[in-house]
């Protein structure tokens, strides 16, 4: 009586207990490959042209030309740079979602030296002052949410997600305010004749600075991480805050902290943005870019030299995705679901590393 | 209450439930029990003795690997807490399943299948109307945040009565509550008795058991050792039933040598998360070159007080340190880990959350040796030269199990877990080294390479704290045991002249002063 049947499930998800390391890669590479053939195929229901035109087509858009490597590299570049930013934090567990904003306010500290002393400062000065400007406000807007979640353990996810849109409100503020002409809400290129405050172009290429400046940040940044008692700290703290106190650290010493270098970085991110590409200041400065280094963070396992590959990828995939909506006379939507499906299948190949599956076996009779 | 009882046929009995873990520990290994309508059953057994698995068996929690559950005289199969339901059984846990932004009523009717209208008025009547028949007190419409410990509980109570069981479950109610509330909780639930329900209450206090009970089982190893009724049983008895026989074990115990107070705990008391005392007026020395035991039923205060020591917990009393070298006394009260080093206090901790605490699961060997050295020595970088060899060292030493120095901890098992933390605490050469459960979950021979760790530290003259809960190992291990029971000291006796039915008793010893939990009185 007591033997009863139970049917065995038939899927078992099973977790890995340990996978090596080229079966990894191999479950992403197969991963990416699946996502080309799904967008692919939704590519090819939306548009009727060819699969392999349209990929031909997102290369293209990315290695092209010599300009299209270039923007694409200063896309990575920055992209990178606010993932560098963000990355201490969430290694951390401290969810700073308000990347966006805190580049978005070291942008408009570079931008408001530019307007205010672009005249009167003579520029290697003005330069230094611009730096330092958006290293601070950065770090203050991500310094608030720090003080508020350490001290009174609010919410930090919530907390660093509104600054982001009082960010984007003084921007909006500030962009109507100096704007060119009068009430037209554009500051156009700021010092558009003394190129006053502008990143020094290096070895005649527009973005080559910009990306040396992340590339050593990248170092920096990894260095810190994995071989400086900070960056271990910042690891106990984010894998068992009770062994923090365990061991005699002050989390909320080093949740502030981080989070200043986390603030500061992404300052630096504004910076470039304002004073080595855009040379103008607008709302939709950051792009996005605060929450797309989240997942580049994130898929990189907050590794600073993976980042470098994941950066690549999806500026990569959004450049092509873009490539393809204008070639093919599609809206700006198209990219973003090119975007979206790749994504989805890279995140989704996570799992299969972290669990495989198993069917039942089949019952004899 | 034999004649009490309304039917010849057992609400609930089970035969030869055998549940095993693993296909390795024997949870439950044949249990035979039953329980009448109309009478209460109290589970009495030490930690780990099987009571709460056996109690998910019986609430379709766990499904057993043999045996028969028969509710009413007939055979029942239940495979989830539902099913359980189904045949009028509720289990009221010790960790309340409450929604705290509901109130109490939205709380008791969530996840009733019910086919009509919903209509909470009708069910806010419905629930007074329970809490008046059973004396049950309780605001239907309030909110769960607002409620205190004990009010949540009545809250669990009246949502399985609701759903209409007849056949209820605690598992350590009392725990939890103050004596008043405690002996609340014993009105009422004498009250259901008396109206027909069967009660099983599982709770590690003899004088409950002795107060509320009708009858009792007590387990030890998984095994039933024996049904006696309450009125016919003592205190005594009871204790002997739970601890079992003596077992004699193989470890060699030195004399104790220059033995000095080395660390002085005076009126120490300290207060839970709940706001209830968990440790009161504790008393007591530490020696260098003697191993200290603490014993007592689980949650008797022992994690808060090995945490008070380290500086982990908000405490009020008198710590003091006398330091073995300068003679000098010093207070290591309100002191953080990092002030209590700066102290030039050479304390060690060997913390009973082992991955949650003392290490980092998801870190390598090297790096969880480094947590408690890397901040030695200038500059900002760190060096990993010291930990790596002291990682090589302690693997070789105490026969670590693993792939490499590089492995992270939570690959390693419990076993070879352990022996890193208590490598890494000792190879700081502590004045004062304290463990809490050092052996839980450790097969024998990793059991005795700990022993045997102990032992040396407390031959090169530490003063060794261990708090354990088999009794057989304090007293072969220990020089002297302090034995707490919910959070008094009830005794400290020699281990080499005590035994265990004296330290059972003083574990399940009722010391509240109050004497407000004595319920026959």
């Amino acid at each position: 009586m007591a033997e009863h049947k139970i049917k065995e499930p038939l899927i078992h998800i099973v977790k890995r207990n340990r996978i090596p390391m080229w079966k990894t890669w191999l479950i992403r590479l197969s991963a990416i490959l699946v996502a080309l053939v799904v967008s692919g195929l939704v590519g090819f229901l939306l548009t009727r042209s060819n699969p392999i035109r349209i990929y031909a087509v997102m290369i293209d858009g990315s290695f092209g030309t010599e300009r299209r490597i270039w923007g694409m590299l200063q896309n990575l570049a920055m992209l990178l740079c606010v993932s560098l930013a963000v990355t201490p934090a969430f290694k951390m567990r401290f969810w700073n979602i308000g990347a966006e904003g805190q580049v978005l306010m070291g942008g408009l500290a570079s931008a408001a030296c530019m307007i205010l002393f672009g005249n009167s400062l003579p520029n290697g000065i003005l330069i230094l002052v611009m730096i330092i400007a958006s290293i601070a406000a950065g770090a203050i807007w991500a310094f608030v949410p720090a003080i508020f979640r350490s001290f009174w353990n609010t919410n930090e996810t919530l907390f660093t997600l509104m600054m982001n849109y009082i960010a984007i409100q003084i921007v909006s503020f500030f962009s109507y305010k100096w704007s060119v002409p009068k009430g037209s809400g554009n500051v156009g290129i700021i010092n558009r004749d003394t190129h006053a405050g502008w990143l020094p172009v290096v070895g005649g290429k527009s973005y080559l600075l910009n990306i040396l400046i992340v590339l050593g940040l990248t170092i920096i940044m990894h260095v810190y991480l994995w071989y400086s008692k900070h960056g271990y700290e910042i690891s106990v703290v984010g894998e068992s805050e009770n062994t923090a106190r365990y061991i005699g650290l002050s989390v909320r010493k080093v949740i502030l902290r981080t989070m200043l270098i986390s603030g500061a970085i992404s300052g630096i991110a504004g910076w470039l943005l304002v004073a080595g590409t855009d040379h103008t200041i607008s709302r939709n400065t950051a792009a996005g870019r605060g929450f797309t280094a989240i997942m580049v963070a994130w898929l990189a396992k907050f590794n600073p030299l993976t980042m470098i590959l994941t950066s690549f990828l999806l500026a990569f995939f959004e450049k092509g995705a873009v490539e393809i909506s204008t070639k093919f006379g599609l809206n700006e939507s198209f990219s973003d679901i090119i975007t979206g499906i790749i994504i989805f299948f890279i995140i989704g190949s996570e799992f299969f590393i972290q669990y495989s599956i198993k069917f039942r076996e089949k019952e004899e009779k | 209450m034999a004649e009490n009882q309304r039917s010849e046929v057992p609400a609930i009995r089970l035969k030869g439930i055998t549940k095993a873990f693993a296909g390795k520990v024997v949870a439950n290994d044949n249990i035979d029990l039953s329980v009448y309508h109309g009478q209460i059953l109290s589970i009495l057994g030490e930690n780990g003795s099987g009571k709460t698995t056996l109690m998910n068996v019986i609430s379709g929690i766990y499904f057993p690997d043999h045996g028969h559950i028969y509710v009413d005289g007939e055979e029942v199969v239940m495979r989830s807490p539902k099913d359980a339901l189904r045949h009028n059984i509720g289990m009221i846990h010790q960790h309340f399943k409450l929604v705290d932004v509901f109130s109490a009523t939205e709380n008791i009717i969530l996840g009733l299948e019910d086919k009509s209208r919903y209509d909470l008025k009708q069910c806010v009547k419905q629930v007074k109307e329970i809490a008046n028949q059973y004396g049950f007190e309780i605001d239907p419409e309030r909110k769960i945040y607002d409620m205190s410990v004990s009010e949540k509980q009545t809250v669990e109570i009246i949502k399985v009565l609701y759903r209409g069981a007849d056949i209820l479950i605690l598992d350590e109610p009392t725990a939890v509550l103050t004596p008043q509330e405690t002996e609340k909780l014993f009105g009422v639930l004498r009250k259901m008795r008396d109206e027909g329900k069967a009660i099983i209450i599982i709770t590690h206090k003899l004088h409950e058991v002795l107060s509320l009970s009708d009858k009792v089982t007590v387990l030890c190893k998984g095994k039933n050792v024996g049904t006696v009724v309450t009125a016919q049983t003592n205190e005594e008895e009871l204790t002997e039933l739970m601890v079992g026989k003596k077992v004699i074990l193989n470890i060699d115990r030195s004399e104790p040598k220059n033995v000095q107070p080395r660390l002085i705990v005076k009126n120490l008391n300290c207060k839970g998360v709940e706001g209830v005392d968990v440790l009161k007026d504790i008393n007591f020395t530490i020696n260098s070159g003697e191993i200290l035991g603490i014993a007592g039923i689980a949650g008797s205060g022992q994690k808060e007080l090995l945490e008070s020591i380290a500086g982990l917990q908000k405490c009020e009393g008198e710590i003091i340190f006398m330091d073995p070298e300068s003679g000098e006394e010093k207070d290591l009260r309100k002191k953080t880990p990092l002030q209590i080093r700066d102290l030039g206090v050479s304390l060690s901790f060997v913390p009973e959350d082992r991955l949650g605490m003392g290490l980092v699961g998801n870190m390598n060997i090297v790096d969880n040796i480094m947590l408690r050295s890397y901040n030695k020595g200038k500059g900002v970088f760190l060096n990993r030269t010291e930990s790596s060899e002291l990682a090589e060292k302690i693997i070789k030493d105490l026969e670590v199990v693993t792939p490499g120095k590089t492995t992270p901890i939570r690959r390693l098992s419990g076993g070879n877990v352990q022996k890193v933390l208590v490598g890494r605490e000792i190879a700081e050469s502590p004045t004062v080294l304290m463990t809490a459960y050092p052996v839980r979950g450790l097969d024998i021979n990793s059991s005795y390479m700990i022993y045997n760790l102990l032992n040396n530290q407390k031959e090169s003259g530490t003063a060794v704290v261990f708090v354990g809960e088999d009794l057989d190992v304090l007293i072969a291990l220990c020089d002297r045991i302090l034995v707490l029971s919910s959070g008094h000291v009830s005794g400290i006796v020699d281990a080499r002249k005590t035994s265990k039915a004296e330290i059972g008793l003083l574990m399940t010893q009722n010391t509240n002063k109050d004497g407000a939990s004595d319920g026959r009185a």
